[in-house]
């Protein structure tokens, strides 16, 4: 069945000029949308996604290229093109300081909906979102995943032909996003939309009827989400064993020769070999003689990886750990009781209590505005306490938060670097910081500049380095004293698949070498390379223990493996339930 | 629906958005109407350029019935407030150590010159360090001591005989109130405030959040958001002008001698060339700081330097005087103070608003043409 094209982008390029920089933002994009279907446009950070959107909203002026919406040219006449279509920009452009119902109400006058119409379509749009008993709530008071479906009823207040959606499930919780997920599904079935929406969340593609995979700025392939992962058929495994831990069974089989990509998930190591071939585990006898390995389907991030790696072939890592042997202690290094964190009448922080073990990779995992964020910069000593204890490395940073800053690293959400310093100013500048003295201070940037392979750009401004390398450079800062704790604040949003692997692999080996790690993150299955973790909502600890643990909690007959994500929300649904008979 | 029903529906729809949010937004309310009443009684009461209640010290080294005449003209004069001494030494002291501003200094010998050569000098100091305070100061003895000198010689059967007599009569603000033309200056600077800075603000705020780029995909034109956006500040600014008026009428009792059609019409024009600087600053400025900061250089300091608000033009040095004709302000303050203290003085009035008028045609004009419905 032919399906008739609702956009269509043939040699579109579009470069941005800022001072002496130019960054080429698309090459070359030559594509085409079919009607009533989800088209997911899928890439990490800075592949060009929000640019194509823009570009299709008519908001941008391309350099070369053309773009037609329902056949109508968008450059030469937007406001045609802009009346078949509706557009989310990536904060869902909504005015915090109007209620729910005014907004509704401003985006059904600009978009010319008749005021008979009108009634209807905002009881079905409230019925869908779930928004009906809040409509007269300030937009700004509502929930990060409110806040997304209200913007997405704006964007419905009028049936588009095509709905642009820019990354419109970023950094909420996965239980809003499988709520939006289920309300898109339902607009193109029902009502025969079309959806462009973008996502850094590789998993989410499988959720689309068609995938367009973006990087750097090129389309890397389009087609149905079988399309990409059918090729890998045979060359994805699971293997696990019963007496290495995950850290080091993943350590020890991307060594192996026939593994393209391994990566740690849930209580396995999930595996990528070069050829439909499985791993030869008997390369390394001494440690992998009672792994089971077993074939697993192919994922989208199966494929995306395979493509990138290729691409980027040469480029292997090679990171050891320190010490090998694994040097868990019993010795508590930080101590969380009862803190509590207000800023005015709101607690962005309610009464947590937690610790951490030396040596432990230690996960903070929520979604945005959770209070991981607020939590981190307290146990820092950035931000004081407004209750509650708070002992670091022993010291209670109340009363002695310098001297427990210097045993601390920390690396900010978005990499605090001096972006118009070089790799090396920045690192002497940090070394400088924290006092190192001359000869310390010139073996630390040596085995920074090392380790990190920063070697080739020594002299590049930070700013203009790729994302990965910005990331590895502030790691890099953060680790020049020695610190026996490191703080990593979402260290891996944004950077694309390849590098957030590479960062892990860092992580293990510093963990294995006895620094202890806490980490932020939204991403569910990162969850699974930390030793222990809490899951954080609204300033509330949900739960805290092992990943096992937490997923055998939502362990069934219907889930027999559940995921992180699982987890994750059935927490959340359990916590409203208990919520609800509270106030009944 | 026709066209123009969309048309009139989306217009109505941003207009109503605005005005919401300003009713909601303390920070536009504060600037509208808070910070006019506080510039207006800052200026009205705290900043006062008349010499009233000069401190003054009197050394009479020898009191007798002339000095006591003449000190009583000086206690009676409603400008001076002085004390009397009787050496130099502590009225000197007084007036290093800012008890007094100024000495009137009678010899001993005063009376003995005044009555055998009628020729009786006095000696007199003054503080300096305000030149402008100093030279009022100094003319105030004066007058009090020609007064004196005259009413002295009358007394003694014959006129003084001075050969030019000074018989000044001031125009236009008879009592010499600086109170009578800084606050309608004053109008000026909050009306610059509410249509450059605040509009400047609002649009770089939706900017800052996203809802600009939102709004730009919907079938909107852009004289709709402009119009949409002048309308509501429009009538915020007339608001916290009609406000400054009855301050100044009712509280301050600054005569209104011009009719007020003519200060309102006026008052409108210049509040659409202050929306057009703050349209026009907008276009260029996307984050609420950077629009914060260039209103304020751009436009707010000018108008309080340049416009003939609080320094006099004519003082200005040459280049200046020529600079400050870039400057809308001036226009409207000459405007404002002409309709206040003068009258409806038509010449004065239509080449200022021919002024304003060009103005605000070449702000709005470039603002709408440097507008683009696209984010490059």
């Amino acid at each position: 069945m032919v399906v008739p094209a609702v956009l269509t982008i043939t040699g579109l390029c579009k470069t941005f000029v800022s001072g002496k920089h130019t960054l080429q933002a698309l090459q070359d994009i030559n594509l085409q949308i079919q009607a009533g279907r989800i088209s997911g446009l899928i890439g990490p950070d800075g592949a060009g996604k929000t640019s194509l959107m823009r570009l299709v909203a008519g908001l941008l002026q391309p350099d070369n290229g053309e773009i037609q919406v329902q056949g109508i040219d968008v450059f030469k006449s937007p406001l045609q093109s802009q009346s078949v279509l509706s557009y989310m920009p990536q904060r869902f452009g909504l005015y915090e300081d109007l209620t729910v119902q005014e907004n509704l109400d401003l985006y059904a006058d600009l978009q010319g909906v008749d005021q008979q119409q009108r009634q209807q379509r905002y009881t079905e749009l409230m019925h869908m979102t779930a928004l009906a008993p809040f409509t007269h709530r300030l937009a700004g008071r509502l929930s990060g995943g409110m806040k997304q479906k209200l913007g997405l009823a704006c964007t419905l207040v009028r049936t588009p032909q095509l709905l642009l959606l820019d990354e419109p499930t970023a950094g909420v919780d996965p239980v809003s996003r499988r709520e939006l997920w289920s309300i898109i599904e339902r607009l193109v079935k029902e009502e025969g939309l079309s959806v462009l929406l973008s996502t850094a969340y590789l998993n989410e593609a499988e959720s689309c009827d068609d995938v367009i995979l973006l990087h750097e700025g090129c389309v890397m392939g389009q087609g149905t989400p079988l399309s990409f992962s059918q090729p890998m058929q045979g060359r994805s495994f699971h293997i696990s064993s019963d007496t290495l831990g995950k850290r080091q069974l993943q350590h020890r089989i991307s060594k192996l020769s026939g593994v393209l990509d391994a990566i740690i998930e849930d209580e396995q190591v999930r595996v990528v070999t070069h050829t439909r071939q499985v791993p030869d585990l008997n390369e390394d006898l001494a440690h992998l003689a009672d792994a089971r390995v077993e074939a697993c389907s192919p994922t989208f991030e199966d494929a995306f990886v395979a493509m990138l790696k290729k691409q980027h072939q040469g480029m292997s890592l090679n990171i050891e750990p320190t010490t090998s042997q694994s040097n868990l202690s019993d010795d508590t290094l930080i101590e969380v009781r009862h803190i509590k964190k207000r800023f005015g009448a709101f607690y962005a922080v309610k009464d947590i209590s937690f610790s951490v073990k030396r040596g432990e990779v230690f996960g903070l995992l929520g979604a945005n505005g959770a209070g991981k964020s607020t939590t981190f910069r307290m146990l820092c000593g950035l931000l004081p306490v407004s209750s509650g204890e708070l002992m670091v490395a022993g010291h209670d940073l109340r009363h002695a938060s310098a001297s427990a800053r210097s045993r601390l690293g920390y690396m900010a959400q978005r990499f605090s670097l001096y972006v118009n310093l070089s790799v090396m100013e920045n690192l002497n500048f940090f070394a400088s910081a924290y006092g190192l003295r001359r000869a310390q201070r010139t073996q630390r940037i040596a085995w920074a500049m090392e380790v990190f392979e920063l070697g080739n750009y020594a002299n590049t401004s930070s700013g203009d380095l790729p994302l990965g390398f910005k990331q590895r450079l502030a790691m890099a800062a953060a680790l020049l004293h020695e610190p026996d704790i490191l703080f990593l604040d979402e260290p891996t949003s944004g950077v694309d698949p390849l590098a957030r692997r590479e960062f892990w692999e860092r992580i293990n080996a510093l963990a294995e070498s006895g620094v202890t790690v806490l980490v932020t993150t939204h991403f569910m299955d990162e969850a699974n390379y930390c030793d222990r973790l809490v899951i954080m909502a609204d300033g509330e600890v949900l739960a805290q223990g092992t990943p096992a643990e937490m997923k055998a909690r939502f362990r069934s007959d219907e889930l027999p493996t559940p995921t992180m994500e699982d987890a994750f929300i059935g927490l959340i649904e359990h916590r409203q339930t208990s919520m609800t008979e509270v106030t009944v | 629906m026709s066209p123009f029903a969309k048309r009139f529906m989306r217009l109505r729809g941003l207009i109503r958005k605005e005005s919401l949010q300003i009713l909601r937004d303390p920070s536009s309310i504060a600037i509208a109407f808070v910070m006019p009443v506080v510039l207006l009684l800052l200026f009205g009461y705290g900043v006062s350029l008349d010499a009233k209640d000069i401190r003054l010290a009197l050394v009479v080294e020898q009191p007798d019935a002339q000095t006591s005449s003449l000190t009583s003209a000086f206690h009676h004069s409603t400008y001076f407030k002085s004390i009397t001494f009787h050496t130099i030494q502590p009225a000197e002291r007084a007036l290093v150590t800012h008890v007094v501003d100024g000495i009137v200094w009678l010899r001993s010998d005063f009376s003995a010159r005044l009555l055998n050569h009628g020729d009786a000098p006095i000696g007199v100091f003054v503080n300096g360090v305000d030149a402008n305070q100093a030279r009022i100061t100094q003319g105030y003895i004066q007058g009090v001591w020609q007064t004196w000198l005259q009413a002295y010689a009358r007394q003694q059967g014959h006129d003084l005989a001075i050969p030019v007599r000074l018989e000044p009569r001031i125009w236009f603000n008879a009592a010499v109130r600086s109170t009578d033309f800084l606050v309608p200056g004053l109008i000026a600077l909050i009306m610059t405030l509410t249509g450059a800075m605040l509009t400047s603000m609002v649009v770089a705020r939706e900017w800052e959040r996203g809802t600009m780029e939102a709004l730009m995909v919907t079938p909107i034109r852009i004289w709709e958001i402009t119009v949409g956006k002048l309308l509501p500040y429009f009538i915020l600014g007339m608001g916290g002008m009609l406000l400054s008026v009855a301050m100044a009428l009712w509280l301050f009792n600054v005569p209104l001698r011009g009719s007020f059609l003519v200060l309102s019409l006026a008052s409108a024009l210049y509040m659409m060339v202050a929306l057009g600087m703050g349209l026009l600053i907008s276009t260029v400025a996307r984050s609420q700081f950077v629009a914060g900061q260039i209103a304020l250089v751009a436009t707010f300091l000018p108008a309080f330097i340049l416009s003939g608000f609080i320094f006099e033009i004519s003082s200005m040095p040459a280049p200046v005087q020529v600079m400050t004709h870039l400057i809308p302000a001036r226009y409207f303050v000459a405007i404002l103070q002409t309709v206040f203290m003068a009258g409806d003085i038509w010449p004065v009035l239509l080449t200022n608003a021919a002024a304003l008028l060009v103005m605000m045609v070449i702000f709005l004009g470039l603002a709408r043409h440097k507008t683009r419905k696209r984010l490059d």
